[in-house]
């Protein structure tokens, strides 16, 4: 018995001796791991893909486009109108005749584009504007810092209507109006944590190596942001699509015959009393279902990547 | 083990410049004299420990001397080449000879590389061209070395204990076979069991690769056990060097000995008969030092000389070194 014990255990100290590398959890892996266990937020992810991949594949079942009027239901769309399959509108029509389906697709397209534009332009802005600044830090950094605070002191939507209002109503200028405001807390969080992890004793070891600092940036301070900005990010989305809804419902945002989810609410809202109610209900339906979604991501990576609940 | 100089340290000076946050934006900033002229030398293989509080420029003075930090003035001369003068790029280059450990093992290490790429961050920096499969070997080699399991190069340092941390750094140090490693209190973070083993380790590596260790340290015990000489900082300022044991027997400054006082000895008989030289008071500021002996504030033998004049660091004989106007 004694004898077999030696073996295994000689037997074990070999397999131990010769066991491949372990795989290691990165902090990635381990983050994916927690995301993957957060119900809400892998369903939010599931609900979410569906919806974009309806913005694509949806306008090959329909049979009616956004542009088209429906001469047969116009001045009767309380009763012809309504959603059904006999007549290939889906959704129904909005209050011109037009196939609500359609427009609802052309909608989902445009806000989610704001969203996605909106965020992309804010981060990376905000991103270099606040890694710059925290790197360099001294008087470069109070400069910079100090202008964040006076755009930040002008109220944004006044500043965002205005210059819808001046330079008129493009998708364009609401995608830069957006992109732009939106910056600014990025670039704040960003440059705290720059701060932050410039001090850490790993940065100092690199230095203490001979490692440039643009190796460092790159290497060491860069991969540790990547966290923090993509927590925000997925926070900044839904915040741009509510923004352009916003503006939109104040009929400021984008422009017939384009839509957006805003737009097409406030147009549903218009016509309640018309005994319309779908124009309202399936554009809302896809606007809350989305935000939900965003916002259960969002917390759903903070809660993943958020290096103070480990 | 050759007997040369390998590192000489000249009246180093490391000043910070504090600015008061609700001062005018105009006024001057306070000049914080972190490390006030500090010499030293150090030989091949040799080790120097570096004690004294918290607060009194020994992790300062470490990174000045490798320029992490910039000095204000004073010579460091490293193999008769002073760094202090050279161009970032030659620092750069230097930096392969002399390397560092910290004080906190988790967090000089890189959470998002995992040990392989940590460990090989020196190779890739300073020698790029150096074929994966080489680098993959020297990893595993300076793992084993240091007691890391070779097959753990993929994990990740949030994975390991504090001791085995501390091990990752000590291999990142090693790979390139520097000459000179300095240590910032690279035990004080860790659990009394695991400090002896790290220490042990450290002294191993020591002997057989003939290099020479600046250890810094708040604790007597630790730097006694592995120092060939030790110097004792106070506010920036030299109180006392001297050989290892000569220090912990014959302590000739008054601050040297209330830090001996306050070491436990092992025997209770001693230990309850001993004399302990309590140091009243906290460590005055480094912005406005007092006059004079920097210790005076709290010196149990300070006279009216000891405001008036700064004593001399001078050799009291056999190159144990005083700054102490009514030394023993
Ligand atoms: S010089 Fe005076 S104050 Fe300074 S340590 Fe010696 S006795 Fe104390």
């Amino acid at each position: 018995m004694l004898v077999l014990n030696k073996v295994k255990i000689q037997e074990m100290a070999d397999n131990i001796a010769e066991m491949d590398a372990v795989k290691g959890r990165s902090l990635w892996t381990d983050a994916r791991r927690r995301f993957m266990q957060n119900k809400a937020a892998t369903a939010s992810v599931f609900v979410l893909t569906l919806i974009v991949l309806f913005s694509f594949i949806g306008p090959y079942f329909a049979v009616w486009t956004n542009e088209q009027i429906d001469w047969a239901v116009l001045g009767r769309v309380a009763e012809l109108g309504q959603p059904s399959f006999a007549n290939g509108h889906f959704f129904g029509t909005d209050s011109l005749g037009r196939d609500l389906y359609s427009r609802v697709i052309q909608g989902t397209r445009i806000s989610l584009s704001v969203g996605f534009v909106g965020a992309t332009v804010a981060v990376i802005i905000g991103t270099l504007y606040g890694a710059i600044a925290g790197y360099v830090g001294g008087r470069v950094d109070q400069f910079m810092m100090r202008i964040v605070d006076i755009l930040m002191a002008i109220p944004g939507m006044f500043v965002l209507i205005l210059m819808l209002v001046v330079f008129g109503r493009s998708i364009l200028m609401l995608f830069i109006a957006i992109g732009l405001l939106a910056w600014l807390d990025m670039s704040r969080i960003v440059r705290g944590q720059t701060l932050s992890i410039k001090n850490k004793e790993f940065v100092e070891a690199a230095r203490a190596t001979g490692v440039k600092n643009s190796k460092i940036i790159t290497r060491h301070i860069v991969p540790n942001l990547l966290g923090v900005v993509v927590v925000y990010a997925s926070l900044l989305v839904p915040g741009m699509i509510l923004i352009e809804s916003s503006i939109s419902f104040l009929g400021l945002g984008v422009q017939e015959p384009s839509t957006s989810w805003g737009a097409l609410i406030s147009d549903g809202a218009k016509t309640i009393r018309y005994d319309t109610e779908w124009q309202l209900l399936f554009p809302l339906a896809f606007f809350v279902t989305s935000l939900f979604c965003f916002y259960f991501i969002g917390d759903g990576l903070r809660d993943a990547l958020d290096p103070k609940d480990r | 083990m050759s007997n040369e100089t390998i590192m000489q340290v000249d009246n180093l000076k490391v000043y910070f410049r504090v600015k008061n946050p609700e001062a005018m934006p105009w006024t001057r900033p306070d000049v914080l004299k972190a490390v006030d002229g500090v010499s030293f030398k150090l030989k091949a293989g040799e080790t120097l420990g570096i004690v004294g509080e918290s607060g009194c420029g020994k992790s300062t003075l470490a990174r000045g001397i490798i320029r992490l930090i910039e000095a204000e003035e004073g010579q460091v001369l490293w193999l008769g080449q002073d760094l202090l003068k050279l161009s970032n790029n030659e620092m750069r280059s230097r930096r392969q000879e002399i390397q560092m450990i910290f004080q906190d093992p988790l967090a000089s290490l890189d959470p998002r590389m995992n040990i392989g790429e940590i460990i090989a961050e020196p190779i890739k920096t300073h020698h790029p061209k150096t074929p994966k499969a080489e680098v993959k070997q020297m990893v595993e080699d300076v793992m084993v070395r240091v007691g890391l399991l070779p097959n753990l190069v993929n994990r990740y340092p949030h994975e390991f204990s504090g001791g085995q941390c501390q091990r990752i750094g000590i291999a990142r140090a090693l790979i390139l076979k520097p000459k000179l490693i300095v240590c910032d209190e690279p035990v004080s973070a860790l659990d009394v069991s695991i400090q002896a083993q790290v220490v042990n380790l450290l002294k191993e590596l020591q002997d057989e690769m003939g290099l020479a260790l600046i250890f810094i340290a708040h604790d007597l015990s630790i730097v006694k056990h592995i120092s060939t000489r030790i110097m004792v900082l106070y506010l920036g300022n030299m109180m006392e060097l001297a050989d290892s044991a000569d220090l912990y027997d014959r302590p000739r400054h008054p601050y040297t000995q209330a830090l001996i006082s306050a070491v436990p000895i092992p025997d209770p008989l001693i230990e309850k008969n001993k004399e302990l030289i309590l140091i009243e008071g906290d460590l005055p500021s480094a912005i406005n030092p007092p006059s004079g002996c920097v210790f005076r504030t709290r010196c149990p033998k300070a006279q009216d000389i000891c405001a008036s004049d700064k004593p001399v660091f001078e050799d009291t004989g056999k190159g144990h070194m005083v700054a102490c106007h009514f030394h023993d």
